[in-house]
């Protein structure tokens, strides 16, 4: 058609819909907060936190006069034969504890999610559930009956303790993920296996490793418990500082629990923030 | 059953678990090399359900399933899909991988080498109008929903496949940028004249993007299966009538071109004759008003008779100017809305050199529209007969 003069209002169409301005726009317009989400501070925050509240018991520790002490207080309180075990002992708990955690609940919350599966996912959640509802003395109990005394007893119990967090976080990250994604990836041809290794885990990754952390915390946390089986760890100090009435006991103990606590929960937060797959 | 069919579906059917009513009774279709064949029909119709058949997201229950003649009933689903592009109104981008690793899904899978990945991302960004240097490293959370789309039709090409599935793809994107990314298809695919098959419940979409529309009633029954003129000028039935709803009749006009109407002589003088002649020739004719012509025959001005009579003679001031000129190309639809802004109600056309070739009356529109009603009635009369 030949336009002498345009009489139509044709629609100005704009040039191309808008796209949101990209991260370097963005700190210079929001400042100080923007500048604090961005470097995630709080992220770098906590580990002076830690640093303080270990110097504050460095300095707590020295000012013992262990040399005038009782000989029991004095014992309990030794770096090398005691306090330093009795660490490493606990991270070892811990570690393997939530090491076995994630070898079964991932696996077992990838595979409730799969439609074969997918309804019997409520029974199983259902008996990791009741791991988590025992109390937890009564779970060490149970499992010394099964397997006996020591560390590997309470790693067991603590594992079981722990899964739920994993594989409820597993389930719920895998079932997020956007149908839509899902049906793209299937309808151009990926495999099951390719969309569930290259889409949905990856996708999911954020949720699982939040679980993860949960439970590394958890472990840290019930880890204090394994001295009742004989299992070892900063427990023991902490119940000699109880049972000798011995509050500088108690106290290193039980902080020595928080620092190792404290520093795990901080290992998991900078996992999840530079684990989770770009783009999201 | 001709064998040039790129898509044919015989007799497929789907029926779910646990349900006595198919979702798809009995659905025979064949698609043809190049063309787009829009399904369209009411939600719950089963076309969605039809389109994903063929590439067998849904498994049929009954019926064969041919590409190129080869039957693909039984064929391994996941090769069988890399074959085939899809395009599905969510998108689906996956959203933890950069445009540039979206568009190479497929070629990947089909182990291309790097490079040629690499240049294939780069190649069909720019053929969906995306700029490749800004936009391949970018992630799908960057991009608007117009964009997004772009790359998803994009990731559908990927290995260059023969044939395309595509379900509403347009449907969630606001209609000023729908309506440029329907265009920039249909141009694409003037290009690429691939196979497509193509979901919608907007009619005028279907009439838009189709070269043939089948409309589907329920469990995908197939009620009329034509070119959109045909459909238009002749609904076989009242659910096809009521689907298409009211004004397809000026839909239909959409469809033909000035070019091919038979125009007579309108009276008219050139800006050299006086006034006086102008209103001679006027009385001789049947017609209201009279065209002004300048020395190239170019159309100027309308003038009625009353005009003439005020007119000095320059014919500058009086009737109304001669605004928009049609030339045989374009559609009947703009002829008339261009005669209902105009006060005579006619609309001038003209040839290459703009010199006038004819005036389109509202009898022209009527005579043309009978035709094309005429001849699809017949085009049905006669496949009945045979």
């Amino acid at each position: 058609m030949s336009v002498a003069s345009e009489p139509r209002t044709a629609p100005t169409v704009p040039e191309e819909d808008g796209v949101p301005p990209g991260p370097a726009t963005a700190v210079a317009g929001e400042g100080l907060l923007a500048l604090w989400r961005r470097w995630s501070l709080g992220l770098w925050l906590a580990p002076v936190g830690i640093a303080a509240l270990a110097g504050v018991l460095f300095v707590y520790y020295r000012s013992l006069k262990t040399e005038d002490a009782g000989f029991q207080q004095s014992s309990a309180l030794q770096w090398g034969t005691k306090l330093w075990p009795q660490t490493v002992q606990h991270l070892q708990i811990a570690f393997w504890s939530t090491l076995i955690v994630v070898v079964i609940a991932v696996p077992l919350g990838v595979l409730l999610t799969r439609p074969a599966f997918r309804q019997v996912g409520p029974y199983i959640v259902t008996v990791a559930n009741s791991g988590q509802a025992l109390p937890a003395y009564g779970l060490l109990v149970l499992f010394l009956g099964l397997l006996g005394q020591g560390a590997s007893t309470a790693i067991w119990a603590l594992a079981f303790y722990a899964l739920l967090p994993v594989l409820r976080n597993t389930m719920v990250g895998l079932d997020n993920v956007d149908r839509a994604v899902i049906e793209a990836g299937r309808g151009m041809g990926m495999t099951r296996w390719r969309v569930l290794t290259r889409i949905e885990l990856p996708l999911a990754v954020p949720v699982i490793l939040a679980g993860i952390r949960v439970a590394m915390i958890l472990n840290i946390g019930m880890a204090t418990l394994a001295f009742l089986i004989g299992g070892g760890g900063l427990g023991v100090t902490i119940n000699s500082g109880l049972k000798l009435q011995q509050d500088s006991v108690l106290i290193v103990g039980g902080v020595l629990v928080a620092i190792v606590a404290l520093t795990f929960d901080w290992v998991g937060a900078v996992a999840e923030r530079y684990l989770r797959p770009r783009g999201l | 059953m001709s064998s040039d069919a790129k898509i044919r579906l015989d007799n497929v059917e789907k029926t779910y678990h646990g349900s006595s009513v198919s979702a798809v009774d009995k659905l025979s279709l064949d698609v043809y090399e190049g063309e787009i064949l829009v399904l369209v029909g009411p939600s719950g119709c089963g076309k969605s359900t039809t389109l994903r058949l063929i590439n067998r997201m849904i498994e049929p229950t009954g019926g064969r399933i041919f590409l190129d003649g080869e039957d693909v009933t039984t064929v391994d689903p996941d090769r069988l899909r890399r074959r085939i592009g899809y395009v599905i109104q969510q998108i689906g981008l996956f959203p933890h991988q950069t445009i540039a690793q979206n568009i190479a899904t497929v070629p990947k899978m089909l182990k291309w080498d790097k490079n040629r990945i690499a240049a294939r991302a780069d190649e069909l960004l720019t053929m969906v109008g995306l700029d490749p240097d800004q936009y391949r490293d970018r992630y799908p959370k960057e991009l608007s929903g117009g964009q997004a789309q772009r790359v998803g039709v994009a990731r559908a090409l990927g290995a260059d496949p023969e044939i395309m599935l595509m379900d509403e793809p347009f449907g969630a994107i606001d209609p000023i940028t729908r309506e440029r990314l329907q265009n920039e298809f249909l141009r694409l695919q003037a290009e690429l004249r691939k196979t497509i098959v193509f979901v919608t419940h907007d009619i005028d979409e279907a009439i838009k993007m189709g070269d043939r529309i089948a409309i589907l009633g329920e469990r995908s029954q197939i009620r009329q299966c034509d070119t959109p003129e045909r459909i238009l000028a002749f609904p076989v039935d009242e659910f096809v009538d009521d689907f298409i709803g009211a004004g397809s009749t000026i839909k239909g006009l959409n469809f033909e071109q000035v070019g091919g109407l038979r125009l007579n002589g309108h009276p008219h003088i050139t800006v050299d004759d006086p006034p006086s002649t102008g209103i001679k020739v006027l009385r001789a004719s049947d017609q209201e008003w009279l065209l002004i012509l300048d020395d190239e025959r170019r159309p100027l001005r309308w003038m009625r008779e009353r005009d003439l009579n005020r007119s000095s003679g320059s014919y500058l001031d009086e009737g109304e100017e001669v605004r928009i000129r049609l030339h045989s190309d374009d559609t009947l639809f703009h002829a008339l809305e261009q005669m209902l802004q105009s006060s005579s109600g006619l609309c001038c056309v003209v040839d290459e050199k703009g010199a006038l070739a004819g005036v389109v009356e509202m009898t022209h529109l009527r005579k043309a529209i009978r035709r094309a009603q005429v001849e699809a009635r017949r085009h049905y009369e006669d496949l009945e007969a045979n």
